[in-house]
């Protein structure tokens, strides 16, 4: 053992004055962190993950957690996490498997971004007592229309419109499998979306049937694995999303582990109980933009063009002409997810190197789109990264039509971000599959708390249209006019399109 | 039984699928297609028991998403025939393209002659009732079964001094059986494929799978009925579960 | 030299943000819009006393008008109206541009009066000019695609040039000044027309220019505006990707490059243009029977980007009548007034009846609601 142990990441104390010694700690957390000995309530600090479920739980705030407790010798290169990541492979000959997005200190450019409102020129709107339109429709539009006259002389339309999904807020919820995350946590985000009029995503793991009440607001995924899907899955959803990539992990499959896949998962799924389920890294029938032609039109197909399709991608360097071959696909819709997107598990190598930030990403693919004539063949969706209503409102003026929310709807249910979802250990009944942890989540409760989010966010984006004299989502959209760059440098403008503060 | 015929001449998949879908509607039992020539999606999606005879080649993913159907093809198919079919059989009186079988999940593919790469990739078994049967009579090229996780693929060389010649059977493979004719060189597995002891009981268990498909091409099954046979699994149901270590 | 200026701080801008979006000139302003139905014409000395009752609206910054039937004796060219920042090189690159394109008939500066209340920072010059026939053969481009390059072309590449107005039988005239300085400097009671718009301008921004007074043109299309338009990011970026290039400095531009768009390029009626720029609200179409549910669902989908938000009263001259509309909330004023077949569309009844006294029918039309005069055949 010449490399010892590293430094605990927590250290965790109980007040023991305040302490009732009501043991609510110890139930708590999946992790092992508490154990009773005597009549004493011991603390083993090194296997905190800092999930605050114990914070949460202590009815007396008895418990206090420390990041860091012990820190190594200051070094802006060598961080603590370089050397930590050293001692683990040089013990393990392995590769770092992380949870949740990104978690490198690089600069957001949400952050840098700042929005308009009116003066004096033209009025602001209060979206309370006037109109204000947040309608959208995700798919495929004409790009000019044709009319007819009949022969009463009444103006009939000629053009054939193709199924679009009709969204009452921009925000839907991204994918996230069952199996990755509990049944729980996908029948609050499904109640949220059925009432709140909008969609979320099933993620590469199927329809388990007590989300078919909700079918009418599910997006179904194909991914690599092809994990649940049949004709049924297909009729079942409201749209059909190919999943290409996530920007968590661009280019790399998933891996869900068999410890996992229990019998519900399994059956959802249809593979056999504890065995792993592997996506690989592409899809076998697509290794050209052709063959992803083929794979939408053969969804199509299967659903006798009743259904938008979607194709999402992870956000990489040459995204912008990947989405223009896309849109010539007849796919309905792009989903971009960007180098922040979430995930219950990825090489960290590639959560925090691989891929470009969201934000310039949607600049771009517009941008090419636009270039290239081909904008209202397909909607824009962006993912990876939105933490609250300005960003969604920040991604709307860059281009998107939509935003998928993903990581924001996990803390609506009580996510701490801890960043250990492969675990299967989640104290928060999220990302695991033990019954136990699952039923600490209510879906009665999730749901509410999860349309509350988006509840808030939708009043917020009101707000700032209204401030902006806008009361039609269609016209934020893509309108960078009404933002401006804030310590951004000049090729990052130029790439946003966006103009400096104070221009 | 209730025969309808289409001459697919000259016509594109969206409306040939359309009026298939219409027999069907109409009760049509036995669909026959004729000058078939590159029309993708036959099958797409289908339910029921209809037989759908294909003259001609059809185009890429033959009875994609298909579930229930039997498709009987008198020519060679494209690329990826059975992709992700969950029921029902295709027969190939000829040869297929690439990725013939590719996450099928249920029902049967039998193909007379020769598959190209990546056969009966993906292929995944839940339960019995869904186990997916990939049938070779010629031979298949590189990465046969790769990243499969269940059901059986069959390759039986008819006409080969050896079945399998290309490499990286088996590759990832977690689930499922892969039987060749004859011997398999060691160097010809891939990663995380093992070959076992193919037994008497292993031929009673595919002797019925030989059967109906010899009955289906005219060859004497008689002539494969013995233990003359490799077969590969995995080494392990979960070949990379020791690939990471936590953050 | 009293022009070199003005054009020089617009020539900072343009250097400083060619690369990247444009400023904008935000406004207030009076409009005026008049039609003779039966193309009986009309001098414009009136049209300059009804804008300048409206003088409270303007700032003493920018005034302009369009005339449509004004030269009838080259009613089948293209008159284009140039302002030369100097007859050097800017006009050669003009000459040589259109010579390359087509056939200039002729071409002489515009008569002007100097006015005290006007700096004359730019020469204003027209042509009339035909494009050739060699360039439609065998391709899809039409004379008007040619004259619409043209003007995308100056207009933002040719140092000291801008096309203000591209249409057949008009020409529009504006300058920095109060509306009757301007009138007064075009000696605008010497031309007849059967169309006169009128803009009365309070900029706030880069007011010298005169490039950045209304109306816009393109072809013929012109347009007089009153407001903001706050969607002008997203309709610039729209019609921008249709080859459109907005480099006026003010969102009144983009109007015009809507209506040749929708109106010209895709074919719709002016009734189904206003309908794309100011729809109906989603809650109203859900009310509409389904047919016509449909088709409004169809134009929002297709032509959300082409959407106006904002306060604004426009009034676009156009080569078969004029087209007057507000935004969906009527966040600007707009008055139509009738007598025979005179329809008369202004920011204030009183304009109106500077220019018709008798006039009869004066209403106020409704958010969205398209006011529509057509000649009669």
């Amino acid at each position: 053992m010449t490399l010892g142990s590293v430094p605990p990441k927590f250290k965790v104390n109980i007040d023991r004055d305040q302490c009732m010694d009501c043991g609510r700690c110890i139930e708590n957390c999946s992790y092992g962190v508490y154990r009773r000995e005597g009549d004493k309530i011991l603390i083993e600090s090194r296997k905190c993950t800092g999930c605050l479920r114990c914070v949460a739980m202590c009815p007396r705030d008895a418990i206090t957690l420390t990041e860091k407790p012990i820190d190594y010798r200051s070094h802006p290169l060598w961080t603590r996490e370089v050397r930590e990541d050293i001692i683990k492979q040089a013990r393990s000959g392995k590769i770092i498997l992380s949870g949740m997005g990104n978690a490198r200190d690089l600069p957001v450019v949400y952050d840098r971004l700042l929005l308009d409102a009116c003066q004096v020129t033209n009025p602001s709107i209060d979206p309370l007592r006037e109109p204000m339109e947040l309608r959208t429709y995700i798919g495929k539009k004409p790009s000019k229309l044709k009319f007819k006259k009949t022969e009463s002389g009444d103006v009939e339309l000629e053009t054939k419109l193709a199924p679009n999904l009709k969204l009452n807020t921009p925000i839907m919820i991204g994918h996230m499998s069952f199996g990755a995350i509990s049944l729980n946590s996908q029948l609050s985000m499904a109640k949220a979306v059925t009432e709140l009029g909008t969609y979320m995503g099933t993620g590469e793991g199927g329809l388990h049937k007590d989300l078919y009440p909700y079918q009418d607001h599910m997006i179904v995924q194909v991914a690599s694995g092809r994990f649940g899907v049949n004709i049924d899955y297909l009729e079942r959803g409201a749209a059909i999303e190919i999943k290409i990539g996530q920007g968590a992990k661009p280019g790399i499959g998933g891996h869900l582990p068999g410890e996992k896949v229990n019998e519900e998962v399994s059956r959802t799924r249809m593979i056999p109980v504890g065995s792993d389920a592997i996506s690989p890294a592409p899809h076998h029938d697509i290794y050209s933009i052709e063959d992803l032609v083929q794979l939408i039109r053969s969804l199509k197909e299967a659903t006798e063009w009743k259904k938008p399709v979607f194709v999402k991608i992870a956000a990489v360097h040459n995204v912008a002409p990947i989405a223009a071959g896309i849109a010539r696909s007849s796919a309905d819709a792009v989903v971009i997810d960007g180098f922040r997107g979430g995930t219950g598990a990825a090489p960290k190598v590639f959560r925090d190197n691989v891929g470009i930030p969201i934000e310039v990403a949607i600049a771009s693919v517009d941008q090419k789109l636009r270039e290239q004539g081909v904008r209202n063949e397909i909607s824009i969706i962006a993912s990876g990264g939105i933490r609250s209503s300005a960003d969604l409102a920040k991604s709307i003026a860059l281009g998107a039509d939509a935003v998928n929310i993903g990581t924001a709807a996990l803390v609506a249910l009580g996510c701490r971000v801890c960043g250990n979802c492969y675990r299967n250990l989640c104290p928060w009944g999220i990302a695991t599959q033990r019954p136990e942890l699952v039923s600490r989540l209510d879906p009665e409760r999730g749901a509410i708390q999860v349309s509350n989010l988006i509840k808030g966010w939708t009043y917020e984006l009101s707000e700032l249209m209204g401030a902006a004299g806008i009361n039609s989502i269609e016209s934020l959209r893509g309108n960078r006019d009404r933002l401006r760059g804030y310590m951004l440098d000049e090729q990052m403008l130029k790439i946003l399109d966006v103009l400096p503060a104070g221009a | 039984m209730k025969t309808v015929k289409i001459d697919a001449r000259g016509m594109h998949y969206t409306p040939l699928n359309q009026k298939i879908r219409a027999a069907i509607a109409d009760g049509a039992e036995e669909i026959i297609l004729d000058n078939v020539l590159g029309q993708r999606f036959i099958g797409d999606g289908l339910r029921g028991n209809v037989c759908i005879i294909v003259n001609g080649v059809p185009g890429g993913d033959l009875g994609i998403f298909m579930s229930g159907p039997t498709c009987i093809v008198h020519g060679n198919a494209e690329h990826a025939p059975g992709n992700t079919m969950d029921r029902g059989m295709l027969v190939i009186h000829g040869s297929a393209g690439d990725a013939v079988a590719h996450s099928m999940r249920g029902g049967k593919v039998f193909v007379k002659n020769n598959i190209g790469y990546r056969g009966g990739i993906h292929m995944k078994q839940y339960e019995v009732e869904a186990r997916p049967i990939l049938v070779v009579g010629g031979t298949a090229h590189s990465f046969l079964g790769e990243y499969m996780a269940g059901g059986l693929v069959l390759v039986l060389g008819i006409g080969k001094d050896k079945a399998m010649t290309d490499r990286g059977i088996g590759s990832g493979i977690h689930g499922g059986e892969i039987i060749i004719r004859g011997e398999v060189d060691d160097y010809l597995l891939g990663t995380g494929a093992k070959k076992f002891k193919f037994t008497e009981s292993d031929l009673e268990r595919i002797a019925p799978i030989i059967k109906s498909f010899c009955e289906q091409f005219g060859y004497d099954a008689a002539e494969f009925l013995d233990t003359n046979y490799t077969k590969i699994g995995p080494a392990s149901s979960r070949p990379f579960a020791s690939k990471y270590v936590w953050e | 030299m009293s022009h070199g200026n003005n054009s020089e701080i617009i020539d900072e801008y343009i250097t400083l943000h060619s690369s990247l979006s444009i400023f904008r000139v935000i406004k207030m302003c009076g409009i005026i819009g008049f039609i003779d139905r039966t193309k009986s014409r009309m001098d414009g000395s009136s049209i300059k006393a009804a804008l300048s009752l409206m003088n409270e609206r303007g700032s003493g910054d920018g005034a302009g008008y369009a005339a449509y039937g004004i030269y009838p004796e080259y009613a089948d060219y293209y008159a284009l109206h140039v302002f030369f920042d100097n007859l050097g090189e800017p006009k050669k690159k003009v000459d040589e541009l259109l010579q390359q394109l087509g056939e200039i008939v002729h071409q002489e500066e515009i008569p002007t009066t100097p006015q005290p209340g006007i700096k004359k920072v730019h020469i204003p010059w027209r042509y009339f000019f035909k494009p050739s026939e060699d360039l439609m053969e065998g391709k899809m481009a039409s004379e008007n695609d040619v004259v619409t390059y043209i003007v995308m072309e100056v207009n933002a590449n040719v140092k000291g040039a801008t096309i203000c107005s591209s249409g057949k039988n008009m020409g529009v005239f504006k300058a920095s000044g109060w509306p009757e300085d301007v009138a007064n400097f075009y000696r605008i009671e010497d031309y007849k027309g059967y169309i006169w718009l009128g803009h009365n301008r309070y900029p706030t921004n880069s007011p010298g220019w005169w490039g950045g007074a209304h109306p816009f043109n393109l072809l013929n299309w012109s347009v007089v505006h009153n407001g903001e338009i706050t969607s002008y990011g997203t309709n610039q970026r729209y019609v921008e990707g249709y080859g459109y290039k907005c480099s006026l400095f003010t969102d009144t531009e983009v109007v015009a490059y809507l209506f040749d768009l929708l109106g010209r390029q895709h074919g719709l009626s002016y009734e189904m243009v206003v309908k794309a720029l100011a729809p109906p609200f989603w809650d109203e179409i859900d009310r509409m029977p389904a047919k016509e549910a449909e088709l409004n669902k169809a134009v929002r989908l297709t032509y959300g980007s082409a959407l106006m938000n904002g306060p604004f009263a426009i009034v676009v001259g156009t080569e078969n009548g004029i087209v007057g509309f507000t935004d969906r909330i009527k966040l600007r004023p707009l008055v139509v007034g009738e007598n025979g077949n005179r329809l008369y569309i202004s920011s204030e009844e009183a304009a109106i009846r500077v220019l018709d006294p008798e006039v009869k029918n004066v209403y106020t039309p409704r958010a969205g609601e398209p006011i529509i005069g057509r000649f009669i055949e």
